[in-house]
């Protein structure tokens, strides 16, 4: 039990609980806010494992510039709250919830038995260098050029179409 | 970091994933549909964080900052979507948007 794990287990509490009150509340701006607190506790999941660019990227992309976007459409078009989650078709919402139960035995079933990892032995140094904005910078603008051009030519391209489709006169 | 089985972080991210799946099933405004959509794809990040970090590879954390891009990008495109959808109908409630349902 050292200070490492402590902060891990607290976040990931944060990460948890906080992605399940986004489902459940009633008022979607309360579900943005829990959203909000689920990526601060990622960026902080994100230097627990030394990925200090991700991590910060995370702020100011996710929390800051998506959830602000999201925040402001909800506010402008104002939708009426949904009754609460669980009242109208039950039947139909349980039987999602066990679906979805039955994937994620699946899933740490697969992670606790079939070890997708093997027996990995982390390398503190190699991983602190990794995560760096200087590695990740040379890998995007060596390696990663093309990828890196067409990520851009994305978002302009992004930009114009919500331009487009936001517009007054839509036909 | 070391101290920290790597499973834990994997269930983590299955759990958020999961638990954003739930959200896209039983949950009616599209918009909260939508925030569920950022959720699954924030504990898939986690996932490729964690291997990037306990391979010491900084590969997997160029695909994180690919994924965000194209998140926000994403975001961009299907909340001027919603707009639109809201201006013809005057909800999001996506029981009532439902003119291609034959």
């Amino acid at each position: 039990m050292n200070a490492e794990f402590i902060l891990f287990i607290v976040l990931a509490l944060i990460a948890a609980v906080s992605s399940v009150m986004m489902i459940t509340r009633s008022n979607a701006v309360i579900s943005a806010v829990f959203l909000v607190l689920n990526f601060f506790a990622l960026a902080g999941l994100y230097l627990l494992l030394n990925a200090q660019f991700i991590s910060v990227v995370q702020v100011i992309v996710y929390a800051g510039a998506i959830m602000v976007l999201f925040l402001f459409v909800l506010m402008l078009l104002r939708t009426e709250n949904e009754p609460k989650v669980f009242l109208d078709k039950r039947p139909l919402k349980l039987f999602a919830i066990l679906i979805t139960v039955f994937v994620f035995i699946q899933v740490s079933y697969l992670i606790f038995v079939g070890k997708p990892s093997g027996n990995l032995t982390p390398d503190e140094m190699k991983s602190i260098d990794a995560g760096t904005i200087q590695t990740i910078g040379k890998e995007l603008y060596t390696n990663y050029i093309i990828p890196f051009e067409v990520a851009g030519f994305l978002l302009l391209a992004a930009t114009i179409g919500a331009m487009v489709l936001a517009k007054k006169k839509f036909e | 970091m070391s101290s920290i089985p790597i499973e834990y972080f994997l269930i983590l991210s299955a759990f958020m994933f999961v638990v954003g799946i739930t959200g896209v099933l039983i949950r009616r405004n599209a918009i909260v549909v939508f925030m569920c959509i950022e959720l699954m794809l924030n504990s898939a990040n986690l996932t490729l964080v964690t291997f990037s970090s306990y391979l010491g590879n900084p590969i997997g954390q160029i695909f994180v900052f690919f994924v965000m891009t194209v998140a926000a990008a994403e975001a961009a495109v299907g909340l001027a979507i919603i707009i639109a959808v809201f201006r013809n109908k005057l909800t999001v409630n996506i029981d009532e948007i439902n003119i291609f349902k034959w």
